[in-house]
């Protein structure tokens, strides 16, 4: 029950996001039926076109038949690339989805350890190191940051993979089963396209992890020195339970739940830094596919690549949303 | 509540406030102090890496890349003042306008800052900039509009939490109308923490706008700003040319910074109680 | 003397506040407790009892100093012992009851699962064992359906059921020695009978010695063998409950009495403490801490720290001038 009072609520965003980019689209500088006339064409027959695309009807009309577009599945063509925009989107999204997923677990692997290590021992060098990289990581531009990478691990020392999209030049890529090479190639069991494409991955994923390193180490930093502090913890001790026990089992359980929610903060932030890192590095995904999109002004891929992120992120919430019910059996009770 | 002037003898506390503050001295007279013309060509002194007479090195084209940062610091911080100031502004009308007034007006734009906050910050700019063309001005606003819900959220809590304290009753109960209550008694409460949060907001409206600049959107070249200046001299990286990107890059990361410190030497100095 | 259990000598203490000054919480505190015996450690808000509470079990924060003293429990000193040491004393001799039972249980988890955390903690034991002590406990301590209530959360459950909850886990060690720090403070009055009558009862049972720490005398008067009243950090009366109430010797115990309501007693009859508590960050704190508030202080005597000494027969006050 509780599930789909969630998924109900993220309808109200979805729709929010598709009117927004309808008005969007209104505003874009270009009326859509002269350029898909060729220039040629006279008044008469661009009026034809906007007609059959439906450009002269009242605003509120037009709108609903967008939605109902969107609703079946058409969300228009690209002028550049000549195919319907779901299409582009989904052969690209696997690519974003990996970097994506990639940079996220690495923010967390490293950003949560961190502030864990910084709360349990306030004033030591791990507690400095954390600050260091909260401040630091906060103010660091991803592209810069990328820009550093390359030049120190590729340029300088050789020992990263070029900067160039997902695989090596001259490795084959596996057969495209889900789209994730990683995954792809497991599967294919193709150990040089496995290895190649996670080099690849390295360095656009640690760009876009580094930022976000900063939230999460701070906020489980925070959660887990107030965690410290509580009566049950002191209980905990007053029991003489085993440290491990307490400190996992008792205390970090605790702290991750607030961390639990900056989740979908943090995966949001990254579906926007996609766009930069993909158009750094030179990634197919559906970031340089919509920055493309934009320089050309074609509008139909710009506005999907915005629904679709919508979506996403709705779908992203809704997940840890259900992570945070589970986690935390007071989900749902009254304050 | 007390309000307490800031002194002007240098304390330790308001020493973080110093690089934020030379910031604001190189955005006004930048200009005036570099010392080659950011706009210049020198083809044949193209590519050229850090010397004394070009302490930044060279890029491409033979421009001083040391004048070329120093000058687009005016750019940067105008950017990042007037999307920060615009959200602000609008985001405290807004907001405040909601916690006082409460009913369908709150709800209503509850839901858009809810729908607006769903949007991963960096797409609306770019649908927004993508609608109103590709210009400094679409760059501001959309900058400034991904801010708003901060601010709205802000300010409603702030008022919501005053609107019932004595003060308020009592103006109302001498025959002040709604809006002198909000505009003279509330919002005046509620500006130190404004402050402060728009100090660490300035840090991030200058990534935003230089990230923006980056992929091409906004200020375009040859206008010196700190992203195009990156996004120029990405492409050198590769060949170990170094000064061209990075150069700019460290400014940004030193912009940022700075405002974030200063940020933080705000709040201390404005609510000790919440010295972290 | 056999069956002395604790032995508490000069026990001060300390904390280190923000602006580089320093907190006199405790100072010189001295107590005995027999094995079996209840003792009240009653006084003011401020007046160091938690303090003292937390410094025999070692659990004080870490901006707490124990600048000097010696605490023993059959024998074992916990001043200064290793961590090993304290958590081997807390697992089985040692037990603690807190104030805010639901904020002091873990909420993520289950109550039943957290007492077969103690009891596992305690002596290692198959789940199945573990699970049926843990039920058994939760019957001990008046729980009704145990194992139904093993499931429930502490959000779940009222102030006092927690309070329970948290007697059987400080019960599950088989102790030797209870610390009650205010475990009915915010408890309604029908619930904090229940719960001291349970916290007797099993300290009968079991032979288990009681420290309660309370502001309310009048819980005292009714459950205790000895009482020791505190002031600002020092502990100024230590007498069997009878003569404390029926003779105090302490003008700031006799205050403290005073201003209790009791049965029969008119409410105008009631009196408050005069003075307050001095701030324990002061450098000029005056050796005796009451002098300034004491209606009974002697100029030339009353400058020096007064020292516990006996008054009667196992009766003893640190005053100069007492009653």
């Amino acid at each position: 029950m509780l599930i789909l009072r969630r998924i109900l609520a993220t309808l109200p965003i979805l729709l929010g996001a598709a009117v927004f980019t309808f008005v969007l689209t209104r505003v874009l500088p270009g009326d859509a039926a002269s350029f898909l006339a060729s220039g040629q064409a006279s008044p008469e027959e661009i009026a034809a076109l906007r007609a059959q695309l439906g450009l002269d009807r009242p605003l509120h009309a037009q709108l609903m038949h967008y939605l109902m577009q969107l609703a079946r599945g058409d969300w228009g063509q690209s002028f550049t690339t000549g195919q319907a925009v779901t299409a582009d989107l989904l052969q690209r999204l696997p690519a974003s989805l990996e970097l994506t997923f990639f940079a996220f677990a690495l923010a967390l692997a490293i950003g949560v350890p961190l502030g864990v290590a910084a709360a349990v021992r306030p004033g030591s060098w791990v507690d400095h190191l954390c600050r260091a990289v909260c401040t630091a990581g906060s103010c660091a531009p991803t592209f810069v940051v990328g820009l550093l990478l390359i030049y120190g691990f590729y340029f300088l020392l050789g020992w990263a993979a070029e900067p160039i999209g997902r695989l090596d030049a001259l490795v084959a890529p596996p057969p495209t089963r889900t789209g994730f090479l990683l995954i792809d190639a497991a599967l294919a069991g193709d150990a040089a396209a496995w290895r190649s494409a996670l080099a690849h991955l390295l360095l656009p994923g640690i760009s876009m992890a580094l930022f976000s390193v900063a939230p999460l180490a701070r906020i489980t930093r925070s959660s887990m020195l107030a965690v410290l502090g509580s009566d049950f913890m002191r209980t905990a001790r007053a029991l003489g339970l085993p440290r491990r026990q307490a400190l996992f089992g008792y205390a970090l359980r605790n702290a991750l739940l607030p961390v639990l929610t900056t989740l979908g903060m943090v995966f949001s932030y990254m579906l926007g830094a996609n766009v930069v890192v993909e158009k750094l590095f030179a990634w197919p995904g559906i970031g340089s596919y919509a920055l493309d999109a934009l320089m050309a002004s074609d509008p139909a891929p710009v506005q999907g690549f915005v629904l679709l992120v919508a979506a996403l992120f709705s779908l992203v919430n809704l997940g840890v949303d259900l992570l945070g019910s589970l986690a935390d059996p007071r989900a749902g009770e009254a304050p | 509540m007390t309000h307490r002037r800031p002194s002007w003898r240098p304390s330790p506390a308001q020493l973080p406030l110093l690089p934020a503050a030379l910031l604001l001295v190189l955005a006004l007279v930048g200009p005036a102090l570099a010392p080659h013309d950011p706009l210049a060509t020198d083809v044949a002194n193209g590519l050229q890496p850090p010397s004394a007479a070009h302490w930044f090195g060279t890029d491409q084209l033979g421009r001083d890349v040391f004048s070329r940062v120093l000058v687009a610091t005016r750019l940067d911080m105008a950017i990042a003042f007037a999307a920060v100031l615009m959200s602000a502004l609008a985001g405290n009308l807004i907001g405040a306008a909601c916690g006082f007034l409460g009913g369908a007006l709150d709800r209503w734009i509850g839901r858009v800052v809810d729908v607006l906050t769903a949007f991963p910050l960096f797409v609306v700019a770019m649908a927004l900039v993508a609608a109103l063309g590709n210009s400094v001005s679409s760059v501001i606003y959309a900058t400034a509009l991904i801010n708003l819900p901060f601010y709205i959220r802000l300010a409603r809590a702030e008022v919501a939490v005053r609107r019932h304290a004595g003060y308020v009753q009592a103006a109302r109960l001498g025959g002040t109308g709604d809006a002198r209550i909000l505009l003279f008694v509330l919002l005046p409460n509620a500006l130190p923490m404004l402050a402060v949060q728009m100090s660490l907001n300035l840090g991030w409206a200058i990534l935003n706008g230089a990230g923006l600049s980056f992929i091409g959107l906004g200020v375009r070249p040859p206008t010196p700003e700190w992203g195009v200046l990156v996004n120029e001299g990405a492409q050198f990286i590769l060949t170990g040319q170094w000064w061209v990107a990075l150069f700019p890059g460290m400014a940004l990361f030193g912009a940022v910074y700075a405002f974030t410190l200063a940020g933080d030497a705000l709040r201390d100095l404005l609510d000790p109680r919440r010295r972290t | 003397m056999s069956g002395v259990l604790l032995q508490v000598r000069d026990l001060s203490v300390r904390f280190r506040r923000r602006a580089r000054s320093v907190v006199h919480a405790l100072d010189g505190v001295c107590f005995d407790l027999a094995a079996g015996q209840t003792l009240a450690l009653v006084g003011e808000s401020g007046s160091g009892k938690s303090v003292t509470a937390l410094a025999l079990a070692g659990l004080l924060d870490p901006a707490a100093e124990v600048t000097a003293g010696s605490v023993r429990l059959n024998g074992t000193e916990l001043i200064g012992a290793s961590a090993k040491t304290l958590q081997a004393v807390r697992r089985g001799e040692l037990a603690l009851v807190f104030q805010n039972p639901r904020r002091a249980l873990n909420p993520i988890r289950r109550i039943g699962r957290q007492i077969e955390d103690a009891l596992q903690a305690r002596r290692p034991r198959p789940a199945r064992a573990a699970r049926e002590r843990a039920i058994e406990l939760l019957a001990q301590v008046g729980i009704a359906e145990p194992a139904a209530r093993w499931h429930a959360y502490p959000w779940e459950l009222s102030g006092g059921m927690c309070q329970r909850v948290m007697i059987a886990l400080a019960l599950s060690g088989e102790p030797a020695l209870l610390i009650a720090d205010e475990p009915t403070t915010g408890l309604d009055v029908t619930t904090q009978a229940g719960v001291m009558d349970l916290i007797a009862a099993q300290a009968r049972q079991r032979g288990m010695a009681t420290l309660l720490i309370t502001h309310d005398l009048a819980l005292a008067s009714g459950r205790c063998d000895r009482v020791a009243v505190m002031h600002a950090g020092h502990l100024v009366e230590d007498a069997p409950v009878g003569a404390l109430f029926g003779a105090p010797a302490h003008p700031y115990a006799r205050h403290l009495i005073l201003s209790t309501p009791r049965l029969g007693l008119p409410l105008q009859a009631l009196r408050a403490v005069p003075g307050e508590v001095p701030d324990l960050g002061r450098t000029d704190l005056p050796p005796c801490r009451y002098a300034e508030r004491c209606e009974r202080r002697l100029d030339a005597a009353c400058e020096r720290t007064p020292v516990l000494s006996a008054f009667a027969p196992g009766h003893r006050v640190a005053c100069w001038n007492p009653l």
